[in-house]
């Protein structure tokens, strides 16, 4: 009796949290819609009178926004899919080869990992300046195949250091070499947690700021973050144009979201725990 | 974190049996990592250290000046000012998601989950983790808009509601911006957490609770001693991540407020940043990310013992 007077309250309750949780989502939504003199006349909380596209078209163009997706895919796309082959190389020495010292390489993977890109940005910035890769999407791929690939050397490691010996085994004695051990029974077998290394690779990848702004300077190069992170730091934008590119930034992400809704909140908790 | 994968290791050693294959060999398939490492991460970490230790304008050849940056650093009050503001960020990205995110999470749990079913959890949980997804830049642009002064939608809310009075420049005034950047990280942060404890509370043995309701428990006695320390490593874990990432907070700075207004919402990650690339003082910043770098590690270092702990005491 008294629990269920008890429970509806909280239910009420976490629903008005979880609704001030998306209400960002919301009035961004509904004023990307609205044109310029709808907006100065009647304020951002208003219902819009009709769908106005054109402030969405015009930062579109005005952004090359097409331009600046393929680049935050190409570059988030190939992040994923060089660091998980790197972290399957670094996991499968040492989870499944176990060599020696082990212990003090997975170490020296998660310290480099922990490091703040702060105390590497500059070195970077100058190194690929000197290597003739500055403001290429190829140094930001490398940059952050490598990073990646150390958080995922970690989770994979301790997850193949607790693969089936005897698979393995089986395999050797029908006289498979290390090589066609890894790919043809090591990851496929392993494959949701490679799975979902990729989603959170290309995921993190595409929100990244801080290197990609150094690094990426000319309007081809640039991903949606950078590209929108600059704009709105350069205070050029009107109230109009800022929601538009909110909107236009929101999306993608949204649809990961509903995409890899459920790798993600397994993985997350696989990541952090394991 | 290496514990785990050493426990995993070593219960199961017998396989040594193999003389004509040494195991070494699989060191091959390390080298590619090693080398990616070492140019990417380890060198420039390195060559970071050194410069910290000379005054090099990013142009001609660095000139040694042994410890006069860390020296300078000292005496310097936007220095002592960013890591200050760290510390609010500590408390904004790291205690207050964490407090509330086990209360969000046990009660999710406690009553959602048992009287409403998974799919109303999944839904709620869903709304709490959503920002999370959203790239900092673009959550930056949104609550940059949401707290415009001028048609601002949260000014534009309080006078609908009759609260004129309230408004405020939320990110223009000195006195009001931190705070208000610290808001905005709440709501960027809640979503971790709430995540990784909700999983956590499925390891818990509902017998306890159950024993303990019986016993006459009521709710919150219930959460202090049965729900908080059984997810003890849980928390040691969101807690140094969230640590972590409040010190290295330089997205949200950066789109929302560029350190101001006057530096009152300056960090060390965003003050190295512009020593770097404004100012040009390569040393200089070399020796702020330097001491960045110091602080996270031994962070992390306290975060893995205790961790460690946890999960022994836990085993036990």
């Amino acid at each position: 009796m008294t629990s269920a007077l008890r429970r509806y309250p909280v239910l009420i309750a976490l629903c008005i949290a979880a609704l001030f949780m998306i209400v960002p989502f919301l009035i961004v939504t509904l004023n990307a819609f609205k044109s310029p003199a709808e907006y100065s006349q009647n304020g951002p909380l208003s219902l819009p009178d009709g769908l106005y596209l054109d402030g969405l078209k015009d930062f579109w163009e005005r952004v090359d926004y097409t331009q600046k997706l393929v680049n935050s895919l190409l570059i988030s796309g190939g992040v994923a899919i060089f660091a998980v082959i790197l972290s399957i190389l670094n996991a499968y020495a040492i989870g499944i080869g176990r060599i020696k010292g082990r212990t003090w390489v997975l170490a020296f993977f998660v310290l480099a990992n922990m490091l703040p890109q702060e105390a590497l940005v500059y070195p970077i910035y100058y190194l690929s300046k000197e290597a003739g890769l500055y403001d290429t999407r190829l140094s930001v791929i490398i940059v952050f195949t490598v990073i990646q690939a150390a958080f995922g050397t970690y989770l994979l490691s301790s997850v193949l250091g607790q693969f089936p010996r005897e698979i393995i085994e089986a395999a050797r004695i029908d006289g498979a070499n290390k090589w066609q051990i890894l790919w043809r029974i090591v990851v496929p077998v392993s494959r949701p947690t490679i799975g979902v290394l990729l989603v959170f690779f290309f995921i993190w990848t595409w929100n990244e700021f801080l290197l990609p702004l150094v690094m990426l300077i000319s309007n081809d190069n640039q991903t949606v973050s950078v590209a929108l992170g600059v704009l709105q730091g350069q205070r050029l934008m009107d109230a109009t144009m800022t929601n538009a590119a909110a909107l236009l930034g929101v999306l993608p992400a949204l649809v990961f979201f509903l995409v890899f809704q459920r790798t993600l909140t397994r993985g997350i908790a696989v990541g952090a725990v394991k | 974190m290496t514990v785990t994968v050493e426990r995993g290791v070593t219960s199961k050693q017998p396989h040594a049996g193999h003389p004509r294959r040494p195991r070494d060999s699989y060191a091959l398939f390390l080298l590619p990592g090693v080398l990616a490492f070492l140019v990417v991460i380890i060198v420039p970490f390195l060559m970071n250290t050194g410069v910290s230790f000379t005054d090099w304008q990013g142009v001609g050849s660095p000139e040694w000046s042994g410890l006069a940056n860390y020296r300078e650093l000292l005496d310097d009050s936007e220095f002592w000012a960013s890591f200050r503001h760290s510390l609010f960020m500590v408390v904004a990205m790291a205690a207050v998601p964490t407090a509330v995110g086990l209360v969000l999470a046990a009660a999710l749990f406690d009553y959602v989950g048992k009287h409403f079913g998974s799919k109303t959890v999944a839904v709620l949980r869903a709304c709490f983790y959503l920002p999370q997804v959203l790239p900092i830049a673009v959550a930056g642009i949104v609550w940059s808009w949401i707290l415009a002064p001028d048609n601002g939608s949260l000014n534009e809310l309080l006078k609908a509601i009759g609260l004129s009075s309230w408004q405020q420049d939320w990110l223009g005034d000195p006195d009001i911006a931190l705070y208000s950047v610290m808001g905005v990280m709440v709501w960027v942060q809640l979503g971790f957490p709430l995540v990784i404890f909700m999983a956590g509370l499925q390891r818990v043995d509902p017998q306890l609770h159950e024993a303990a309701e019986l016993d006459g428990a009521g709710w919150w006695r219930r959460f202090w001693h049965i729900t908080l320390p059984q997810i003890r490593p849980e928390i040691y874990v969101v807690l140094t991540w969230c640590t972590i990432a409040a010190l290295k907070v330089f997205g949200a700075v950066y789109v929302l407020t560029k350190g101001g207004p006057g530096g009152a919402t300056n960090v060390p990650s965003y003050f190295s940043f512009t020593t770097f690339f404004e100012k040009t003082q390569v040393g200089y910043g070399a020796a702020i990310s330097t001491v960045l770098t110091v602080m996270i590690l031994l962070l992390s270092l306290i975060g893995l013992k205790l961790q460690t702990r946890a999960e022994e005491r836990e085993g036990s």
